[in-house]
């Protein structure tokens, strides 16, 4: 709540190129840098034996959470998915209680019961990753009628996939909110994959953004990979909730960096497709807007100091005490 | 004291935990203006108004999952899902997110929601408008269920199912609605997890709830005159369960059958009779038994449906049998 408002930081020092102020480029530089290196270095933990379960990397789409993010304020929600990681950290969650949660250890945000899948940070206003693909949209959409019900002027950003988009449950979340007239902002992070299905193959129509004015609001598509295009889109669709206008479906487009989960090589992925992707890396989109080189390294060391910790942190805490688990469970 | 209707009774307790805490709010379909088609929220639209009242779209697997995160953003919210019958396709939103929010978290994600429905035959309403489904509840870990079968501890109930800050599932019958009873004047509220004995007896304990609560007392009325002292124990909440009240019974009468309308084949009751044989074995004089629905779809000719759910002379039967 104490924190700056990104909105009133963009309103000065803005950036020539960009309209935006090196401020809000470098915290979304930031978290594109934090969470691709804390991917990789979930990979080799995972490799390694240290992290079980499943881990689905949100490698690739780093630029669609670090741009929604910056554009709302601390004491907004997000409802985040299974591929969340990239959505906590740009929320402002502790990587070291986020690297504990992963490993299943009881100083993780969820005390090591909810693992890669359902980190959820109460103090971040995160309401949590989900491992049912889509049940996160009604979650958004309630928290958006919540905000509604207590008169607060604070707004949604709910997370999902092309894959949720196809959950009966997504239409029914756009007609209820807009019908409602709610505070959320539907951020559809179109990665073209369900798992291995592609987007051509399982919709009838493959402009997903047009679904926005077939419920009765706006529907945006930009540039996934391009954290300035997503942060412009999202504040916009903010102030638009916050003026009481209602909701809006933001299509971004962006593509996996491999396949669905760490164990998942993506044979299917057409190569070629894939490396054209590649070369519009949002990593490099966003470093080539920020000329201040040194602030950039600045901010890639205090990341890899931080995941450095983060790890040491994660390796070095216990695990969760089986008895006091056994007591937890109430007998009835 | 005044005496009211089930429904009313519920109604009282919406309209009362409304005013006090503005964070509670209802939703669900046709029950605004309408009141519902129970009228259990009957007046309650033009008290609290469309912000507090909400009348949704037929979407209840969207609303209950709506539910879930309007918890999470800090309120109360009550949703009604019109028949219990309906709850099966907003079975995401109850089993892998009410009931696992505040668990997956590590306890920061409670979810103080109540989804209130009703079930059970009798108004020839065929097989899916008719089913008794708590059994598909009562095997979630997260959840709280609660079956009231009177007016008192309807109002009693659902006062404390709002305050409570797990996931409540709190299923009316669709029979009791304009039963009526007495209810106090002044606020009360009924813990769940706790039983009541509707009438005591020596020779044989029923354990039952929701409207069978009522055939058992009236088998047990009829069963005191052929000099047999039934005992009623309504168990009121199924989730938590009143073992305590379950096994005391028991010990004290050693005969105990369970009924319930749902089929027997999974129900709740098959449950709790080993529950009470793992603990009361050999206080018993016999097996625990059981009456309850069979395993069949509701039919919609009432003659056909009728045959399908414990009567007061089934209940009556099986005393005698085993006494």
């Amino acid at each position: 709540m104490s924190k700056k408002s990104p909105q009133k930081e963009a309103a000065k020092g803005k950036s020539a190129t960009t309209g935006i102020s090196l401020e809000i480029l470098l915290q979304m530089y930031r978290n594109v840098y934090a969470i691709r290196q804390f991917e990789l270095k979930c990979k080799d933990l995972y490799r390694e034996g240290f992290i079980r379960g499943y881990i689905h990397p949100y490698l690739g789409e780093e630029a669609i959470a670090a741009g929604a993010c910056a554009a709302i304020r601390p004491d907004d929600y997000i409802v985040s998915t299974h591929r969340g990681h990239g959505h906590c950290i740009s929320k402002g969650a502790d990587l070291k209680r986020m690297m504990a949660e992963i490993m299943g250890k009881a100083t993780g945000y969820c005390k090591g019961r909810g693992g890669s899948m359902h980190i959820f940070s109460k103090e971040d206003n995160n309401l949590g990753a989900n491992g049912i693909v889509g049940a996160g949209i009604p979650i958004a959409t309630g928290a958006a009628m919540g905000i509604k019900v207590k008169k607060e002027q604070r707004v949604v950003v709910g997370f999902f996939s092309d894959g949720a988009a196809n959950q009966g449950v997504f239409g029914e979340s756009l007609n209820f909110a807009a019908t409602f007239n709610l505070p959320v902002i539907f951020m559809l992070e179109n990665n073209h994959y369900a798992v291995s299905t592609p987007v051509e193959c399982s919709f009838g129509n493959c402009d997903l953004a047009c679904k926005g004015p077939a419920y009765g609001m706006p529907g945006v598509c930009v540039e996934g990979n391009d954290a300035v295009k997503v942060y412009q889109a999202t504040k916009s669709a903010v102030e638009r909730a916050l003026n009481g206008e209602g909701p809006t479906l933001i299509e971004a487009k962006t593509y996996r960096h491999g396949g669905h989960h760490v164990n998942d090589p993506g044979l299917y992925m057409d190569q070629e497709v894939l490396a054209a992707w590649r070369a519009k890396d949002p990593l490099d989109i966003l470093k080539k807007k920020i000329k201040d080189k040194k602030k950039l390294k600045t901010v890639e060391d205090d990341v890899e100091q931080e995941l450095y910790e983060a790890v040491e942190f994660a390796k070095n805490s216990p695990e969760p005490s089986v008895a006091e688990f056994l007591a937890s469970i109430p007998n009835f | 004291m005044a005496e009211m209707m089930y429904r009313e009774a519920l109604n009282r307790a919406l309209f009362e935990e409304m005013k006090k805490d503005p964070t509670v709010f209802i939703m669900g379909e046709n029950i605004g203006e309408y009141g519902g088609s129970y009228q259990v929220t009957a007046g309650l639209f033009n008290q609290f108004g469309p912000d507090r009242v909400i009348d949704t779209p037929l979407a209840e697997a969207t609303f209950t999952g709506a539910a879930v995160g309007a918890a999470l953003a800090g309120t109360r919210p009550v949703v009604d899902i019109l028949f219990v019958d309906f709850t099966t396709v907003c079975m995401d939103a109850i089993v892998n997110q009410a009931a696992k929010y505040d668990f997956m978290s590590g306890g920061q994600g409670e979810v103080p929601m109540v989804l209130r429905t009703q079930g059970g035959a009798g108004n020839a309403l065929a097989a899916q408008h008719s089913q008794s489904l708590e059994a598909l509840f009562y095997h979630i870990p997260g959840l709280k269920l609660v079956m009231p079968s009177t007016p008192h501890d309807a109002y009693g109930l659902l006062v404390s199912s709002i305050r409570d800050n797990q996931p409540t599932i709190f299923v009316e019958h669709k029979l009791l609605y304009m039963t009526k009873g007495d209810v106090p004047d002044e606020e009360f509220s009924i813990p769940l997890g706790k039983a009541e004995v509707k009438k005591e007896g020596d020779d044989v304990t029923l354990i039952t709830y929701s409207l069978m609560t009522l055939k058992c007392l009236e088998a047990a009325r009829l069963l005191e005159k052929e000099g047999i002292s039934v005992e009623v124990l309504d168990l009121r909440t199924l989730k938590p369960l009143d073992q305590e009240a379950v096994l005391e019974s028991a010990r004290k009468t050693g005969n105990v059958i369970i009924v319930h309308e749902a089929c027997k084949r999974g129900g709740v009751g098959g449950d709790i009779a080993a529950m009470i044989m793992e603990e009361a074995y050999d206080d018993l004089d016999g097996p625990v038994m059981r009456v309850c629905g069979r395993d069949t779809s509701i039919p919609y000719n009432l003659a056909l449906e009728k045959v399908c759910i414990p009567t007061v002379e089934d209940i009556v039967e099986a005393v005698i049998k085993i006494t």
